[in-house]
């Protein structure tokens, strides 16, 4: 659960930023391409930046070219009004040269910009409709790192890779050009020195891909190790264990320091080789030039210029090979990004959706426009042959034949039957992992079912528009989660449309106004990470009235009151009472004073219900149920 | 605050100080390139010396050769430096941390110890590394440079002071406006992040609720504000590169200018003229690296505030004596198992509410005992005072009528076997965890306490038995079988006092009661003491404790408690029959 803080970057990545790493994509082309086609809302930008890139690559290479005749013509036979006005020239050259600069910058950032901005909206939308499965077999690290470190290293490349590439390889290219232009015999000692450059720079790279790859591997092992005695730091501090702790740490510390040092020094390594090997370059042109200078096969303004370009020449391909390492790493970043992008949405093939309807004189229904407060719900369904009928929603729910697996290999449910009429309360009990949660859980659809049939109101639920089911069915989940913002912002959760008024009845409802009256501003009270501010039995209260705003004719508890104490319990009973009232409630429960007047007692093992019935039919079998319920049966 | 972290280089400082010196060999084999090449160009070529030309180029090729050598071991010696530092750093901060008391532990939460133990240290492993490789080059460079620059020519060297202060003067307002911008821009991320970890927090309930819809849009809202704070704040940045460009453009035209006219009236050889251009570049492109310093180390300075607070927390529980070892010497030794409350007040934080008031009553060696009370009364709070997770604010508390503070944190803490609330296990297999008890102990003694815990059966059903791996944080076990077996761990310690605080909740009530039934066959002369929920669980015990918003409000078996305590006999009651599933 490591804390993902992304820090400002961007542009204000130091010069000669380190790799971040060596990745691969396991497909550039596809991913590229994918990548690229998000651009296309800025056609016109784009073409203004490429053309901002030529005008500014353009305007350096010919200031350096400038040199020769400035030296050749003006400087060496002293004609200074010449002078004057080739630097006149020269100094429009350079300011055309740095306007395109900025245009090219300023525009490239609001294309980055926009791009990722669409970007993390997709993935976002996208990760709202992915099964829970997804959810249960990612951790929140993960996923938050696509947003973190993947969409960064993607917005890097647009806003810098991309066009530092573009232009290295301009400045490369064009460099070349005017070097065989001014001296093809220089230039030849140029090929030679850049042939040895790039041999080098691969050579080293692969290398110190190796040593990064190892240094990630202690690095993973060795976070691992911090976050897992951190989150245990009380057990440690329990168990007198610091003194092992630390000597497992010292360890992979060490190992890692020297992971990441030869890691570390061989990345390190090339920049040194890469510019010396460029002066050497530069000394070698120095003599031959000045040496064919004096043979006089060449001039003192040649030279100069060659050997401004000759410095030039390494840095794009340091540039080169740095940008194409950030590339690498954001592309193997995109396509994590695309990969939960083509996962497959949550399945919702139904098309009975639930509507506001009003009675009618003669007792039938007849739909009203959603935002019409008339309190009675109806499902629509579309016949086979096209017309539409209302069915009354009355909560009532019945399973067929139910088999469930989480991993397709071990059922989780074998075989469950059972049925709730609108109204009635249905208790599960069972030790922990008899599948409990699980039925609940199939209910709303947060998993679905590929044996038996669920029906609600009659309707297959495969039927039924999730959004719409999921608005018939409440619940008060095991672990409650807040929301940063008010307290009455969390209430109105359960109902958007919910006023004021409502969400503070709804407390009052469920017993939860007298505490929320005593926090600091009430119900405007801002609620930190996740209710921190509370505890956990105010965090079940305001999850409780959440569900209560939503008014929903099934609801669902699970464990809802497991964290409240039994005298704060109490206080809740009446609000549990007042939702649970007039409403077909599934309820899993740790407290026999909640399961006792249910209608109907479901004891679960392994998957399969082995008791049903009352409390007293249960008791008077003397099974399992009589069992749980005292506690003593194997004992006296 | 500098000072402190220096520090933390430690035994690596040598390397800091090779790298300064192969920077400055670096820094000077480099700038000496140019000189030598003007030497070429105004000296070699006009008197037509091949002699002198080969001789300076071999010269050239020897200083670049040395400067690969310098240029590589200064790569070499800053990777020791700052890795070095970095797991100084490291090992500060995770001794810190082990050191901390539970009160030290709450006030920072498990992630950002994690972070700053991560990523805060990465991020000044990073700092140190390009200050030595880069930064430190720049004003070395732009000394020099300057040097060589007026050694050339000293009345075209006023061009160079006048650039130098304009390109300053340029960056600074560029990167005080840019300040104020990233720090909105940082804002809007860590609102972004916050926006998803929500979300994946609670993905339940906004699926329950289908507000999937309403989470776009708010997700929406954060991405469009972090979208435009970024715009603003590149804005500003994407002015840095043509403003430097500009100055060094202009500068260069003014030199050749000036320069031009030096050399046509024979005061200045040509070659020297463009010697001096590439020594400006040199020196302008210093102060732009130099720049980078200040960037660089504002983002450093919100990781090393965080480090720096980890390592400079004060622990508030310590051995007193000078040495932990002498302590532990003369220290006493938890034997029976007696503890005594004698009037004790105790608050987390000063100034705050009382948590317990007046605490007095006492425990006899091997009872078992029980507390209960609301949630928030201090029933942890109570039992955490004994191993001394916490001190007492006023009043005493006696092991062995021993004040607690007399015993080595070591000493005290081996004679109480503790389970935690929210237990934890650690990735490892069973038997490793369990050992975690006594790491000495034989199958046999490992075997015992986790059949004493009803532990053993279901271990022996997985196929490895005790070898079973376990996940990080004991996920492939089930919530029950976690219980049972951080119970089991501590028994394994054979602690005269065993203390469970709300140890059996997900542990079904017949494995509990064969629970409860072996402890009072087999551990009769442990003092037992245990914070539950169920009544079912506290029934039998010998004494039970209640407590009401850190008060006792009764003390006594069950029945005369049900008989004389209203508030016992509310929770019994709302528990009917007190018994749970």
């Amino acid at each position: 659960m490591a804390e993902n803080r992304k820090v400002a970057r961007g542009f204000m990545r130091g010069p000669g930023s380190m790799p971040v790493g060596f990745e691969k994509p396991r497909d550039l082309k596809t991913t590229m391409v994918r990548l690229l086609a998000y651009l296309r809302h800025s056609k016109l930008q784009i073409a203004i930046v490429i053309a901002a890139l030529l005008t500014s690559s353009g305007s350096m290479l010919a200031g350096s070219y400038f040199l020769k005749p400035l030296i050749n013509e003006y400087i060496l036979p002293g004609n200074l009004r010449g002078l004057a006005f080739a630097l006149l020239c020269l100094g429009v050259l350079y300011l055309v040269g740095v306007c395109a600069a900025y245009i090219q910058t300023r525009f490239t950032i609001r294309v980055a910009q926009k791009t990722i901005n669409i970007l993390r909206s997709e993935l976002f939308d996208k990760m709202q409709e992915l099964p829970l499965e997804y959810f249960d077999t990612h951790t929140h690290g993960e996923l938050m790192s696509l947003y973190t470190n993947d969409v960064d290293n993607v917005q890097m490349m647009l806003e810098q890779s991309l066009t530092q590439l573009f232009s290295s390889i301009l400045m490369f290219f064009g460099s070349i050009a005017v070097m065989i232009m001014l001296s093809p015999a220089l230039f030849s000692i140029t090929a030679l020195v850049l042939a040895l450059m790039i041999f080098i720079s691969t050579k080293i790279g692969k290398k110190s891909r190796g040593y990064f790859q190892n240094q990630q591997k202690i690095l993973g092992e060795l976070n691992g190790y911090i976050e897992e005695i951190i989150g245990g730091l009380k057990e440690v501090k329990v168990f007198n264990h610091e003194e092992a702790a630390k000597e497992s740490f010292y360890k992979i510390n060490e190992s890692f320091r020297q992971a990441a040092t030869k890691a570390n020094f061989l990345a390190g390594i090339i920049m040194p080789v890469m510019i010396n090997l460029n002066n050497i370059c530069y000394a070698a042109i120095a003599v031959v030039g000045g040496i064919l200078t004096l043979k006089g096969s060449f001039d003192i303004g040649s030279l100069a210029a060659f050997l401004q370009y000759s410095r030039q020449i390494g840095q794009p391909i340091n540039q080169i090979t740095n940008q194409i390492n950030n590339i690498l790493a954001a592309m193997a970043g995109a396509e994590r990004i695309f990969h939960v992008m083509d996962q497959k949405p949550e399945v919702d093939g139904g098309n009975v959706t639930l509507v506001s309807v009003e009675k009618n004189e003669d007792g039938t229904l007849s739909e009203v426009p959603g935002d019409m407060k008339t309190g009675i719900k109806a499902w629509r369904i579309i016949e086979p042959d096209g017309k539409t009928r209302l069915e009354p929603l009355r909560g009532d729910v019945r399973f067929y034949n139910v088999t469930f697996s989480y991993d397709n290999k071990r059922p989780v449910l074998k075989n469950i039957s059972l049925y709730a009429k609108p109204g009635q309360t249905i208790a599960f009990v069972g030790s922990t992992g008899a599948g409990k949660t699980t039925i609940t859980n199939l209910i709303n659809r947060f998993y679905d079912i590929r044996e038996g049939l669920i029906t609600f109101d009659g309707i297959d639920i495969k039927n039924i528009k999730k959004e719409s089911l999921r608005r018939s069915l409440g619940m008060v989940l095991q672990d409650t989660h807040l929301f940063t913002g008010t307290v009455l912002d969390n209430i109105r959760y359960g109902n958007l449309n919910a006023t004021d008024e409502e969400c503070i009845n709804a407390a009052k409802a469920v017993g939860a106004d007298s505490f929320i009256m005593r926090l600091p501003q009430g119900y405007h009270t801002v609620i930190s990470k996740d209710g921190a501010n509370l505890s956990q039995g105010q965090r079940q209260l305001i999850a409780i009235a959440r569900a209560y705003v939503a008014s929903p004719p099934v609801m669902i508890l699970d464990e809802a009151t497991s964290s409240i104490d039994t005298r704060t319990e109490r206080l809740v009973e009446k609000g549990m009472a007042a939702l649970m009232e007039k409403r077909t409630v599934f309820i899993i429960a740790h407290r026999l004073s909640t399961v006792r007047n249910a209608d109907a007692i479901m004891v679960l093992e392994n998957g399969e219900i082995i008791e049903r019935g009352s409390h007293e039919e249960l008791l008077a079998q003397k099974g399992r149920y009589y069992q749980l319920y005292t506690g003593r049966e194997i004992l006296e | 605050m500098i000072k402190q972290l220096y520090s933390y280089i430690g035994n690596y400082k040598k390397y800091v100080m090779l790298c300064v010196m192969f920077v400055m060999v670096d820094v000077v084999c480099e700038l000496m390139m140019p000189l030598l090449m003007s030497k070429i160009v105004d000296e070699g070529i006009p008197s037509k010396d091949i002699y002198f030309i080969v001789k300076n180029g071999i010269f050239m090729v020897l200083l670049a050769a040395i400067s690969i050598m310098a240029g590589g071991l200064n790569m070499k010696f800053s990777a020791e430096a700052s890795q070095g530092f970095a797991a100084n750093l490291r090992r500060a901060l995770f001794d810190r941390v082990q050191a901390f008391s539970f009160s030290n532990i709450d006030k920072f939460s498990t992630a950002s110890l994690v972070t700053r133990l991560t990523s805060d240290v990465t991020q000044m492993q990073n700092t140190l590394l390009m200050c030595l490789r880069m930064l430190l080059r720049a004003p070395l460079m732009l000394v020099c440079a300057i040097f060589f620059a007026v050694s050339i020519n000293a009345r075209l060297s006023v061009v160079i002071f006048i650039a130098v202060s304009l390109l300053i003067a340029g960056i600074f307002l560029v990167l005080r406006t840019a300040e104020q911008k990233f720090a909105e821009m940082q804002k809007k991320i860590d609102n972004l992040n916050g926006t998803v970890q929500e979300n994946l927090t609670a993905i339940r309930a906004v699926k329950a609720f289908v507000r999937e819809r309403y989470e776009k849009q708010k997700f929406k809202k954060s991405n469009d504000a972090l979208t435009e704070a970024a715009i603003n704040a590149g804005n500003l940045i994407s002015l840095i590169m043509p403003l430097m460009m500009f100055v060094l453009n202009g500068a260069t035209l003014i030199v050749i200018w000036f320069g031009g006219r030096m050399v046509a009236g024979d005061e200045m050889g040509a070659g020297s003229l463009i010697s001096f251009i590439s020594y400006l570049m040199h020196i302008l492109m210093s102060i732009m690296i130099f720049s980078m310093i200040f960037i660089l180390f504002a983002r450093a300075e919100a990781c090393a505030k965080r480090i720096l607070e980890v390592v400079n927390t004060k622990i508030d529980i310590t051995d007193n004596d000078d040495t932990d070892h002498k302590r532990e010497i003369n220290s006493p030794l938890v034997r029976k198992g007696k503890i005594e409350f004698r009037h004790v007040d105790f608050k987390y934080a000063e100034g705050g509410r009382n948590v317990l008031s007046d605490i007095n009553f006492s425990i006899e060696p091997g009872e078992f005992v029980a507390i209960v009370g609301g949630t928030g009364s201090g029933k942890t709070t109570l039992v955490s005072l004994i191993p001394r997770l916490y001190d007492v604010t006023k009043g005493q508390v006696l092991i062995d009528g021993i004040d607690v503070r007399e015993y080595s944190l070591k000493q005290l803490r081996d004679g109480i076997g503790m389970v935690l609330q929210k237990n934890v296990l650690f990735s490892g297999t069973i038997r490793e965890n369990l050992m975690w008890g006594n790491e000495n102990a034989t199958q046999e003694d490992i075997e015992k306490a986790a059949s004493y815990a009803q532990a053993h059966d279901f271990i022996i059903s997985f196929p490895d038995g005790y070898d079973t791996r376990l996940g990080q944080g004991g996920v492939n076990v089930s919530g029950g079988q976690k219980q049972r077996l951080c119970i089991a761990r501590a028994l394994l310690k054979k602690p005269p006092i065993l203390i469970l605080d709300d140890s059996t909740s997900a542990i079904d009530t017949a494995t509990e009661a064969r629970i409860r039934k072996s402890f009072s066959e087999n551990l009769k002369d442990t003092t037992v003491l245990i914070i539950a929920q169920r009544i079912s669980s506290v029934k039998n015990a010998d004494k039970i404790v209640v407590l009401d918003d850190g008060r006792v409000v009764g003390i006594g078996k069950h029945d005369e408690l049900f008989e004389n305590n209203r508030l016992y006999r509310e929770i019994c009651n709302s528990q009917q029959e007190g018994l749970v599933i």
